[in-house]
């Protein structure tokens, strides 16, 4: 095929399980869009005459066959000039010469190796800016550079006590000392007196207002000395302590470049649609769809907008939209809604609502999808707060005392206490504490969207969760029969029937019985029911499989009860009935038991119906809260009631819910919750905005997620009494006046890379010790 | 010991040259990726002739 044809065979050799192979729905005109000139000027970064720059998005990229493949790209298509990937973020960069193919034929070229690239309307509106921020690490280096070429120049200070006999040799070191600190002082250290001076402009005492403070007190004496010729200064332990916030705060800020927690419905639906005007078939990009336009939808295709059925007969899966994975027939003249895609033959719809307005992407237009979540203020800004008044007092005492010893050493006692009580080792606590909590996530496959969800995430006392796709696996079911027993050959003619039919029930009943082969059923006058039933004549066997109400049969074996059921008669006899229920993820019962004696309140919202009660109960439950049939709006509205409503546990304080769901219906509850964690099936698959991704094979581990979050508040609060300790160290020097900078210089880092040291290990304990 | 002077001078410059050679890498991107390039050189350059044996081994 095409690879062996441009000898890219090789590939195979490269990796035991190349993964994914050409899809085969490919249909030609579905990116017929990206032919539109506006749509082109917009996805593409650069162009010219002879070159053309773009940066597609890639979630199917999984192992290094893909980069291998999708680098050698110019090979099959002599058009491109290169291909560079970016595994990490999932990218992929082209450059092709517009004279030689197109860009239609560029991503054609990638759906088909099975690579599609996901462009969407968000892409087209924001020029993508690079997330990677440069600015941080250039403010490293630099602090790193001047820190370690000041720290090299105070030795011979240390070391002689500050008597160096050369002439201006000490003069020469102080200035260096003093040019290479500037950089530190107002291009490093920016961030923190910028912060600082936002926050007290609201009357607000962050916890960068100390660390400015501190700053520009330590820098500001340190000029004085050296101007004066008085001393040296405290140039080296300052400008380490920035370098060393600074570090700590990019380790926080690992951000995970291939997700983003910022979804909307434009990300979902297709850039481009089929429209039909006048009988001619033209492809225009969503946006500008009307109402009234008539379009046509293939199959898999995505409905865009609310729209009336006109012609062909409608199989709507809304798996997406609702969670429930079996397609809804519907006839002419019937409404279908947005999100929905079609199973089956092509369709023609009349639009009646512009894409913005229909039923699924209202929920947006909801207030809460226009406001920031309000990020709650950390429990270490109320501390550093705490800190700072205690830290004045502690000035103001040592200055009182200091007036009636020596008035002279008011001056360098009071900025010794300022300098060596620097909060930053509070900061680096804190930020080295989470930096390291959100890696251990990320290894367990939970992957926070920043630090702060953590502080959250150990508050939570309500959990509600979705019940498809969250609590049950969305694509596997359990099958069980019950009936007369079944022959060989009996088994292979109800796999055969079944395999006619795309319907999920007989797909599932076929794939129940992989053992069986067979060859040597022929079936005569297959004929299918669409929503009834399978009609066939097997052989000599006239079998009917399907509804109680097409087989007119019941069996009385089966326990009314949860699932779906699928009865087979086969010349005019009952022989037994497949029962067919969503499988629960393993894991889960224990895990519900944990966070039940945790005294977490749980309920289950689903928009499906009820037929799963029972089993659910079984699970959280005979008194388990548990609401069917809600609609997006209504799952959102029930969060917002909760969260009003007072915890019973804890008096006079509100509900902190956690909402656990996958699909867009969930996305409204994700974003009113404190928390929405979107579950997905692959992590590559797009998901719901979110404060947090989780792997769906690792649902069954939120209970531990919940616990480590609490541990990690101990962690930092540990730290904190070490470094209050360090602290105490240095200020008993410094109120006597004897603050040395030595002293400083020794004190000041050690006490910064312990706490570092202390924290990483201890977090990756608890970790361990839960099992994560 | 004035030749410190001249020394110090030196070291100066010489981890100026170092942080600039470090400023210049991060704006030309090497650090925006540090996964792919490691997988990117263990790939064979393809032979410029098209052997046949490669091909029937991997049909």
């Amino acid at each position: 095929m095409l690879l062996n044809e441009n000898n890219l065979c090789n590939y195979y050799n490269l990796d035991k399980n190349p993964g994914l192979k050409a899809k085969g729905k490919f249909i030609s005109d579905r990116f017929a869009y990206l032919d539109d000139e506006t749509t082109k000027q917009k996805l593409v970064q650069f162009s010219s005459d002879e070159q053309v720059n773009i940066t597609f998005s890639i979630p199917q990229m999984h192992c290094s066959s893909c980069i291998y493949l999708l680098e050698n790209l110019h090979r099959i298509e002599p058009g491109v000039k290169q291909s560079q990937v970016n595994f990490q973020k999932k990218e992929i960069f082209i450059i092709y010469n517009p004279t030689e193919t197109t860009l239609r034929k560029v991503v054609e070229l990638l759906a088909f190796i099975g690579y599609e690239p996901h462009i969407s309307l968000k892409d087209m509106d924001v020029k993508k800016t690079p997330a990677f921020n440069r600015k941080q690490i250039y403010k490293i280096g630099v602090a790193g550079f001047c820190f370690s070429n000041i720290m090299m120049l105070s030795f011979p200070e240390y070391l002689s006590s500050g008597i160096i006999n050369e002439a201006g040799l000490k003069e020469t070191f102080s200035w260096i000392i003093f040019g290479l600190s500037l950089p530190v002082l107002f291009f490093s250290a920016a961030d923190f007196f910028v912060s600082a001076w936002k926050g007290l402009r609201q009357k607000f005492l962050n916890i960068d207002a100390p660390i400015a403070l501190a700053i520009i007190v330590t820098f500001a004496r340190s000029y004085y000395e050296i101007i004066t010729g008085s001393g040296a200064g405290y140039l080296d332990s300052g400008s380490g302590i920035v370098f060393f916030m600074l570090i700590g705060r990019w380790f926080q800020n690992k951000t995970y470049d291939s997700f983003s927690f910022e979804r909307d419905y434009l990300s979902y639906f297709p850039l481009g649609v089929t429209i039909l005007k006048n009988g001619v078939e033209t492809n225009i990009p969503v946006t500008q769809l009307q109402k009234l336009n008539r379009i046509i939808i293939r199959n898999e295709e995505m409905i865009p907008a609310d729209a009336i059925l006109v012609k062909g007969t409608a199989n709507i899966d809304y798996s997406f939209v609702s969670g429930e994975n079996i397609p809804v027939e519907k006839n002419k003249g019937e409404l279908v809604y947005a999100g929905g895609k079609q199973v089956g033959g092509a369709i023609e719809l009349e639009v009646i609502k512009e894409v913005s307005q229909s039923y699924i992407t209202q929920l947006w237009n909801n207030d809460i999808f226009g406001k920031k979540k309000n990020t709650e203020k950390s429990f270490i800004h109320p501390w550093s707060r705490y800190f700072t008044y205690i830290l004045f007092c502690i000035a103001l005492v040592t200055a009182i005392v200091w007036y009636f010893i020596d008035v002279s050493k008011i001056f360098p006692a009071v900025t010794a206490v300022l300098i060596v009580a620097c909060p930053c080792s509070l900061l680096l606590s804190a930020t080295f504490t989470y930096g390291n909590m959100l890696r251990i996530f990320g290894r367990n496959k939970l992957y926070l969207k920043n630090a702060s969800v953590i502080e959250s995430l150990a508050k939570i006392n309500t959990i509600i969760f979705d019940k498809t796709g969250t609590l049950t696996q969305s694509h596997s079911a359990e099958v069980n029969y019950k009936g007369l027993p079944l022959s060989q050959n009996e088994m292979a003619i109800i796999k055969t029937i079944s395999k006619q039919s795309s319907h999920p029930l007989s797909k599932l009943i076929a794939s129940s019985m992989p053992h069986i082969t067979n060859e040597t059923v022929t079936l005569k006058q297959f004929k299918e029911f669409t929503g009834n039933g399978l009609e066939a004549v097997a052989g000599n066997t006239y079998v009917k499989m399907g509804s109680s109400a097409f087989v007119k049969e019941t069996n009385p074996l089966l326990m009314h009860g949860s699932g779906s059921a699928v009865h087979v008669v086969m010349d005019e006899v009952l022989m037994g009935t497949f029962s067919i229920q969503n499988q629960y993820r393993s894991g889960i019962k224990e895990m519900i038991k944990n966070l039940n004696r945790k005294g977490i309140e749980m309920y289950v919202l689903s928009g499906d119906n009820d037929l799963e009660k029972e089993n659910l109960q079984l699970i959280f439950g005979n008194n388990a809260n548990m609401i069917f049939n809600q609609s997006p709006q209504q799952k959102l509205d029930f969060i917002k009631s909760l969260q009003h409503l007072p915890n019973s546990a804890v008096k006079n304080k509100n509900k902190s819910v956690l909402m656990i769901g996958d699909g867009l219906n969930d996305a409204g509850a994700l974003m009113q919750s404190d928390i929405g964690i979107a579950v997905s099936e692959n992590s590559s698959q797009f998901t719901p905005a979110s404060d947090a991704i989780l792997d769906s094979s690792k649902v069954h581990l939120l209970d531990k997620f919940l616990s480590f979050a609490k541990a990690g508040k101990k962690i930092v609060t540990a730290s904190f009494i070490l470094s209050i300790l360090y602290n105490f160290v240095g200020l008993s020097f410094a109120v006597q006046g004897l603050l040395s900078p030595m002293v400083a210089a020794i004190l000041m880092p050690a006490s910064s890379i312990s706490i570092v040291l202390f924290v990483s290990l201890y977090s990756s304990f608890i970790a361990r010790k839960k099992g994560l | 010991m004035s030749a410190f002077f001249i020394l110090i001078g030196f070291s100066i410059l010489v981890a100026a040259v170092f942080l600039a050679a470090f400023l210049w890498s991060v704006k030309k991107g090497q650090f925006d990726d540090d996964y792919t390039p490691s997988i990117r050189m263990l790939f064979d350059e393809p032979e410029k002739t098209e052997s046949n044996s490669t091909k029937t081994i991997n049909q």
